[in-house]
């Protein structure tokens, strides 16, 4: 058989909907036969915690939906008020059951059970104080060079 | 209807769910045999077409029913 295709992504967001999109295509693409690496720095870095307190927030963020029209009447500043993350965050997950989207640490099992390799960005691990334990099994560390080598190869990057 | 050796029934799941769970239940299949895939999401009769493209295996019918898609793949 040929060489598989490669994909390496970065993933920079600590936020339960841009937590997303790196577990689908990695899962997706390891599916599909693809040898996948996700290289986790700064806030991406959450996504790999045992027990990760992702949340969504409408704050700074005008294209997100709000419902009952609250996005045409409620000020902006409506969206700093205190427990309006977790109210957007709670209204987000009961959404993503409703309409048949995984569970995010169910994917991230997938993901990682379908063999994609986890790396975390060993700078920005020790910038948060992270240790290796705080993060789930399997969970490489490794710097810039790391993921360039692998990068370097790869049929497509993301940024994430 | 057509004939299968397996099922998997990813009604009301969304991307990537059908996907990852046909890959799932494929590996457990012998070459030449078939997986029938129940899906609702939409956008799994392209995303069928892409997999089988991509991987090899034969997507021998796809079909719809008020709403309902149904698959037939043949393992490669």
């Amino acid at each position: 058989m040929s060489e598989p295709k490669k994909l390496a992504i970065i993933a920079t967001k600590g936020s339960l909907d841009w937590a997303y999109p790196p577990f689908i295509l990695a899962s997706t693409a390891a599916a599909l036969g693809y040898e996948v690496r996700i290289f986790f720095t700064f806030y991406g870095l959450q996504l790999l915690r045992k027990n990760p307190d992702l949340q969504v927030t409408p704050l700074g963020n005008p294209g997100m939906p709000m419902p009952m029209g609250m996005d045409k009447w409620f000020p902006v500043l409506g969206t700093a008020l205190p427990g309006m993350q977790k109210l957007m965050t709670a209204m987000m997950k009961k959404k993503m059951r409703d309409k048949g989207v995984v569970d995010l640490l169910e994917l991230r099992e997938l993901t990682r059970e379908a063999g994609a390799k986890l790396i975390a960005c060993q700078m920005t691990v020790d910038l948060f104080d992270f240790d290796k334990d705080d993060f789930i099994a399997d969970t490489e560390i490794g710097g810039a060079a790391t993921f360039l080598e692998f990068a370097g190869q790869a049929d497509i990057s993301l940024f994430i | 209807m057509a004939e299968f050796d397996e099922q998997v029934d990813a009604t009301g799941l969304n991307c990537p769910m059908p996907i990852l769970r046909a890959k799932k239940a494929l590996n457990g299949l012998h070459t030449g045999q078939r997986l029938q895939v129940i899906a609702t999401d939409p956008g799994s009769v392209r995303d069928f077409e892409a997999f089988a493209r991509q991987t090899g295996h034969a997507l021998e019918q796809s079909a719809e029913d008020n709403g309902t898609f149904r698959f037939l793949i043949r393992k490669a």
